[in-house]
């Protein structure tokens, strides 16, 4: 079928770029007219990816163009845009989201006064994502890549005047620029080994798909390379640390960035280098083990954490965990489905929790509760997203979950043990947040209302997705079109009735539990706590994590930093103050000389014919 | 023979150096530059004689230096009394406009 918009594709990004144009040259005269124009930017973008994804959804060809970039010789670096399946939905789900979370921020930011750099910020986020996604070869998805990350830095210290926020941008800053080495060493062997030095996916898949070319040795380092660059970018261990402070942001950003779209990058990047993957079996083992700790390892933490952005910062890290696991499993289809329904209720849960803290101004859930009565769209659309992140039917959150425990059911049993329980963490920590969050009584007073319409309209919307974007892959038979769209490959759907039945029983279990701690009280709150304080504590302190990193990195790192500054100011320092003052003192001894007495003038003469003697003289003598 | 010629030249230039450099008296340093200037001048009549090659060159070439030495002499006395008519002393550590 002929490609229209898909070739057209180039200027979804544009919108957003254009917005964050105008708002950057006239952001101080605009107010509410800046967000409009944000708005109008991710609408273009979201207008324009709408039509793409529907032509391909109607079997629209792939469609690539690129130019040359900088020739070099007989060589030329390439840059380009590709609309495959899996971009076009990327570009719809991102410029949705994108979307949405500008409609929002109209209503959460509306009384910050830096609120047109703030909306400047998040387009220019929505444009590098954007291109993020369309890039068709690795450098360019690279420089993308980088400005996100700058993006995100932007906006997660865009309340400069909290240390902690300071804090936190420079750490989420430095955390995922280990992983960016990573990624720019694996860009560089790449760059190396590949033939005619071609970069693009398109070449990848060509070259990884057969064997013999690139040595096993090399295939496997450069897929963990690639992996530690997506590791840092999508917040898995062991550099994870930056996502959960990453939260001291707006909560739009949150959502945004933090939840729905950047953080998936590095899910987005495996699935795309995914030929490389294929050809080294150790490589897909550590993407699946690494993705199945992150993903038990955040959930155990996120029970015991008390700040209810950290929850959910928690329980994105674990689902980015569970995506990576299903790629490693070797079903791209299954990890990009989990990433297409996490984007939503996870950006669902984040815009609930930013409205509930709209309202009472505190992040604390010990502090909330009996907030379903005063907010009820809140709390309905949050209840929503929490079921269909705990993966209970038939919402969204269900089917992916499902598609990936299948997936380890079928390739390794102890992976489906893993995602299992931490399936049950998961609905167990959610049960608690909403029960604290939303049920018994009130604590932070009466003053507690329901955010304006533009805040929840797009909960409603999001709240919408979440519970149909499952429907497009289910396990049954004559339903799994989306995976064969999207990858080629349906999602392993052998012995689904089985994994249903395990999920879906879990997924209640762990929230039945919850509503005996936290509603009913059958159970004493601190019924672990009492009997392992240290449990509890070490769940508290993130598995001491950051004190560890503290201690073994950053204490290091300081003694480095001060000898090298000692030697700096020293050494280095000292040597330059010396020739300079040796400078000096020559010019003052100089200027002494210059007395306009033609006598003295003489004698130096002299003293310098007698020197330059004695030296000729005394040359025989050497 | 050429040796001495040559010690008296180099013990009459040494006066007349520590006369330029250390006199005070503007007068005194003239006559200790015509000094040093003499020294020279003994110095290529003695070459001209019993040099390696001897010729008549240095006895012509010192000619030539006596007389620019005489027009040295009538130029720098007569900046002296320009001086001495100025400032009303002829003490050279007292100029130094040179060092502006």
């Amino acid at each position: 079928m002929a490609t229209v918009y898909s070739q057209y594709a180039w200027l979804v990004p544009v919108f957003p770029l254009a917005a964050f144009l105008i708002l950057t040259a006239f952001g101080r005269g605009l107010k509410q007219t800046g967000a409009i124009v944000a708005v109008l930017g991710s609408f273009g973008a979201l207008a324009l990816s709408a039509l793409v994804l529907i032509e391909h959804l109607g079997g629209a060809d792939e469609y690539n163009d690129s130019f040359h970039w900088i020739k070099i010789g007989g060589y030329a670096l390439t840059a380009g845009f590709d609309v495959t399946n899996l971009t076009a939905l990327m570009l719809v789900v991102v410029s949705l989201v994108a979307f949405l979370v500008n409609i929002y921020s109209m209503g959460y930011m509306k009384d910050d006064e830096r609120m047109t750099v703030f909306f400047g910020y998040v387009a220019l986020f929505t444009f590098s994502m954007l291109g993020l996604v369309l890039a068709d070869n690795l450098l360019t998805l690279y420089i993308f890549w980088e400005l996100v990350g700058v993006c995100s830095f932007l906006l997660i210290g865009f309340w400069y005047q909290k240390p902690e926020a300071k804090a936190a941008a420079k750490k989420a800053f430095i955390v995922t620029r280990i992983g960016d080495v990573g990624l720019l060493i694996a860009l560089l062997l790449l760059f190396w080994y590949m033939p005619d030095h071609d970069l693009s996916f398109a070449a990848i898949e060509n070259v990884f798909g057969q064997t013999g070319l690139i040595t096993e040795g090399i295939t496997t380092l450069i897929a963990i390379l690639i992996f530690v660059g997506a590791v840092g970018k999508s917040g898995q261990f062991p550099l994870h640390v930056w996502l959960p402070d990453a939260m001291e942001g707006p909560t739009p950003i949150s959502a945004l960035i933090h939840a729905a779209t950047m953080v998936a990058a590095g899910v987005f990047l495996v699935a795309r280098t995914f030929p490389i993957f294929e050809a080294s079996q150790a490589a897909l083992d550590t993407v699946a083990w690494v993705g199945a700790f992150t993903a038990i390892f955040a959930a155990s933490i996120a029970i015991a954490q008390n700040d209810i952005k950290r929850i959910l910062a928690y329980s994105t890290v674990s689902q980015l965990g569970y995506m990576m696991m299903a790629i490693g499993l070797g079903s791209v289809t299954a990890g990009m489905f989990h990433l297409f329904t996490h984007a939503f209720f996870k950006a669902l849960l984040f815009l609930g929790a930013g409205s509930v803290i709209h309202a009472v101004h505190t992040q604390d859930i010990h502090e909330m509760g009996g907030l379903g009565k005063t907010m009820k769209t809140t709390a309905w659309t949050f209840a929503i997203g929490a079921l269909a992140l705990a993966g209970i039917p038939p919402l969204s959150g269900f089917w992916s979950k499902d598609a990936i425990l299948a997936e380890a059911l079928h390739a390794n049993p102890a992976l489906f043990v893993v995602g299992i329980a931490a399936a049950f963490l998961t609905a167990l920590y959610m049960s608690r947040l909403f029960f604290l969050v939303f049920a018994g009584n009130p604590k932070a007073g009466g003053e507690a209302h329901e955010s304006p319409a533009t805040m929840t309209v797009p909960l409603i919307v999001l709240a919408v997705l979440a519970v149909i974007a499952g429907f497009v892959e289910m396990p049954f038979s004559g339903t799994g079109w989306f995976g064969e769209w999207l990858t080629g490959h349906a999602a392993e759907h052998e012995g689904a009735a089985l994994v249903m039945l395990v999920s879906t029983a879990i997924g209640l279990l762990g929230i039945y539990l919850g509503w005996l701690i936290y509603v009913k009280g059958a159970i004493s709150r601190d019924v672990v706590t009492s009997r392992a304080p240290w449990l509890t504590r070490m769940l508290e302190r993130k598995y001491y994590i950051d004190e560890i990193y503290h201690a073994v990195f950053t204490v290091s790192l300081r003694a480095i930093g001060r000898a090298c500054d000692a030697f700096d100011r020293h050494v280095v320092g000292g040597a330059v103050r010396l020739a300079g003052g040796a400078a000096f003192w020559t010019g003052r001894a100089a200027t002494r000389m210059q007395s306009g007495q033609p006598q003295s003038y003489g004698l130096y003469v002299v003293i310098g014919l007698v020197i330059l003697v004695a030296a000729i003289a005394g040359r025989r003598f050497w | 023979m050429l040796s001495s010629y040559l010690t008296m030249a180099a013990i009459l230039f040494c006066i007349g150096l520590y006369g330029a450099l250390s006199k005070r008296n503007a007068v005194i340093v003239l006559m200790s530059v015509e000094l040093m200037l003499n020294a020279v001048n003994l110095n290529l009549v003695a070459f001209s004689k019993y040099g390696v090659l001897p010729s008549l060159t240095g006895q012509i070439f010192s000619l030539f230096t006596i007389s620019v030495a005489a027009a040295e002499v009538a130029v720098g006395v007569a900046i002296l009394i320009a001086l001495f008519r100025a400032r009303g002393v002829v003490n050279v550590d007292e100029f130094n406009e040179m060092r502006r």
